[in-house]
């Protein structure tokens, strides 16, 4: 049931993003910057309310007559920030709404990202009492319903002993000392919120908190623009005698309100309780199963700390030597953070392939994928390419390459390919030209894996691709799993251009990759790889 | 120029995305109650008697507490429930019997109801009875009432000499 709700949503999300990627390119792509944009908007928020906190009066005959100044009066400053300050608000919700969707929908809260998920549930209570509050303060017809249904709500729970909704219903009862109250409320609560976000953010490598610098300033004008063409204004002065009975609902903030004039207080309290209940529980609905997490092997280790710096999940770490050899560390892994994608071993300069040892280790490796099993299976896969040119695919399997027929190797992650792995397909002539096949690149999900590939690749980050390897006879293939179909079509492509291309010159040291034995074998050797 | 036409593509969808969200920031409109309506709310609060009167210990009672906790009455803390009962035109609108509120049962009783009625002139009765009495009612108010559109007709009880206060 979950699963194909899943499934549903991560159709529904691609068929938007191919367009918007489109657009956009896959790194301004907005779908895959929602959790940096929600930083955005929220810095929006707190920078333009610092400056309308400037213009409000805190008082019950002047809240109001504040808020409508700052609009009318000095619309071409405060009042375009009020604009900002709401309709930021509200993006701040559609972003962390559109987040969580999305993150279900790839599949990205289960397993180690159960932390991320669950502190992020908190952040959505905060920021909508962040929102009711501020709307309370604005003292206009929209805050006396807002203040008479939250109040009611309140009411119901066994906390106050005289019904707070009474101070709403009658003139006389409200002081300005309850405008204080709400400011305060209105202030702190953002902090409280901020104070979440980054422990949401605690456990994640490498977090995006700020969005590129072009959507970020295209983001802002659009909100000014915007905040223009359709300024923030208040809906009249409260009048206690009066019902609210007609509001403009902000429907981001308040679309539970109107369901307290169907339901009684207790089933909305319900309601939400159950909703924030299930997506609590989401995350073991049902758990992930992982594979058994990387193993370091210190025999191999020699501490470049290249394994810590791309784990995506901050698994690894870096720890003083245990076994005497002459390196200061040594890897570490927390078992309990390591989703077993394997990047680590694609970092790993021991983890080549061109070893000529009956079982082939590296630094750190996989139990249930190892280096020695990844070099079998890509021997054993290549001998079964027959059509000329043989291409043969290293797969992510998550990703639109998985679904291909013939001549494929299925990682957990592509970056778990070391490039020496590449060098060793095309030097010991086990195929013609090399597919690395990955998820979209708008929607990587070990979240690095594309970046840390792409800059091995072109020589920026290490372990690189030597200079020997022919690029020409690699092709990096980034689509999602329903977009097999785009993956054929570039496949097409590429394989027509190796066949185009002329037979590839044997070089003199190339050998077939026969095993000898381990003991021969020096410790650490990095020198097959790097160019 | 097609950098600047692509960033101009992108701009427009950006600035769509946006007037969406802020046309939804204030519309539709939702209106809580029916055209040509107005609202009644009846919302007091008030601590009803004890459930039983003081009552003078005898002096081998007095002897029997620790000498910093003598005194001369017993007064039990729990206070009865409070009866009300409000009628709104031909008909009873409401009738309950109200708790005291906080664990031992000693807080005020409490009521917060919302009623929404046609605009027109309606008989409104309140009776409210707080003490040990059975029969009758402690507190009563009687008036006629015109109700406008979107009124907000509010009947408080103020235990200090005024009663029901119609407002």
């Amino acid at each position: 049931m979950i699963g194909a709700l899943r499934s549903v949503l991560r159709r529904g999300f691609e068929c938007i993003e191919r367009p918007f990627d489109r657009l956009f390119g896959p790194a301004l792509n907005p779908l895959a910057q929602l959790g940096a944009l929600g930083f955005f908007f929220f810095w929006v928020v707190a920078v333009s309310g610092i400056y309308l906190f400037i213009f409000f009066d805190t008082g019950v005959e002047r809240a109001y007559q504040s808020v409508e100044h700052l609009t009318r009066d000095h619309w071409f400053h405060a009042g375009v920030m009020r604009s900002l300050h709401r309709y930021a608000s509200d993006l701040t919700v559609v972003m962390v709404v559109v987040h969580l969707l999305r993150e279900f929908a790839y599949d990205h809260y289960r397993g180690v990202r159960w932390f991320s998920w669950l502190t992020g549930l908190p952040i959505i209570a905060f920021l909508y009492i962040s929102g009711i509050t501020g709307y309370w303060l604005v003292w206009d017809k929209l805050a006396h319903y807002v203040a008479i249904v939250t109040s009611e709500l309140l009411d119901w729970l066994p906390i106050f002993g005289e019904p707070i909704a009474r101070n709403f219903i009658s003139t006389g009862t409200l002081t300005s000392r309850f405008f204080t109250l709400m400011v305060f409320m209105h202030i702190a609560v953002p902090l409280f919120m901020l104070f979440m976000m980054w422990i949401h953010i605690l456990r994640i490598s490498r977090p995006k908190v700020n969005p590129p610098r072009l959507l970020a300033v295209l983001s802002l004008a659009a909100l000014v623009a915007v905040a223009v063409w359709r300024p923030a204004v208040s809906q009249g002065r409260v009048d206690l005698a009066k019902a609210p009975v007609e509001v403009g609902l902000d429907w981001f903030f308040l679309p539970l309100y109107p369901l307290t004039d169907l339901w009684s207080k207790g089933a909305v309290w319900g309601f939400l309780g159950a909703f924030f209940l299930m997506l609590g529980l989401m995350p073991w609905l049902p758990p992930l199963r992982r594979a058994r997490p990387a193993v370091v092997e210190l025999d191999h280790c020699n501490g470049c700390a290249r394994c810590a710096e791309d784990c995506p999940y901050e698994a690894i770490r870096m720890v003083p030597r245990t076994d005497g050899l002459p390196f200061p560390m040594q890897a570490e892994v927390n078992a309990s953070l390591c989703v077993s994608c394997g990047i680590c071993m694609g970092a790993c300069p021991s983890s080549t392939p061109f070893r000529r040892t009956e079982e082939l280790r590296t630094g750190i490796d996989l139990p249930d994928f190892s280096l020695q099993f990844l070099r079998e299976r890509v021997v054993a896969t290549a001998a079964t390419l027959t059509d000329a040119p043989r291409l043969l695919v290293l797969a992510c399997e998550r990703g639109g390459g998985a679904g291909h027929v013939g001549g494929v190797v299925a990682l957990p992650c592509v970056a778990m390919a070391p490039p020496s792995l590449i060098d060793f397909i095309l030097s010991r002539d086990l195929a013609d030209g090399v597919v690395v096949a990955g998820c979209a690149k708008s929607a990587c999900y070990h979240r690095l894996g594309i970046a840390w590939t792409e800059k091995r690749f072109a020589g920026e980050r290490d372990p690189y691709l030597r200079a020997r390897v022919p690029r020409e006879r690699i092709s990096l293939i980034w689509t999602s799993a329903l977009a097999a179909q785009s993956f054929e079509q570039e496949l097409d492509m590429f394989r027509r251009k190796v066949a185009d291309l002329p037979p590839p010159k044997p070089r003199p040291h190339a050998a077939p990759a026969i095993p000898r034995p381990a003991a021969a074998m020096p410790a650490p050797a990095v020198e097959e790889v790097g160019s | 120029m097609r950098t600047v036409l692509r960033s101009g593509g992108q701009f427009a969808v950006i600035a769509a995305l946006f007037a969406a969200v802020a046309s939804f920031a204030d519309w539709p409109t939702y209106r809580q109650t029916p055209p040509g309506s107005g609202v009644v709310m009846l919302s007091f609060v008030h601590g009803a008697d004890r459930q039983a009167d003081c009552r003078r210990l005898k002096p081998e009672e007095i002897a029997k507490l620790p000498p910093n906790m003598r005194r001369v009455q017993e007064c039990p803390r729990g206070r009865r429930p409070l009866y009300v009962e409000l009628d709104i035109g031909d008909r009873v609108a409401y009738r309950a019997s109200l708790p005291p509120t906080g664990l031992a049962g000693d807080g005020p009783s409490r009521v917060y109801q919302r009623f929404v009625l046609p605009v027109g002139q309606y008989d409104v009765a309140i009776r409210m009875r707080d003490t040990a009495r059975t029969e009758g009612f402690d507190h009563q108010r009687a008036d006629r009432l015109a109700l406008g559109p979107d009124q907000m007709f509010v009947i408080d009880f103020r235990p200090d000499g005024n009663g029901f206060i119609f407002r």
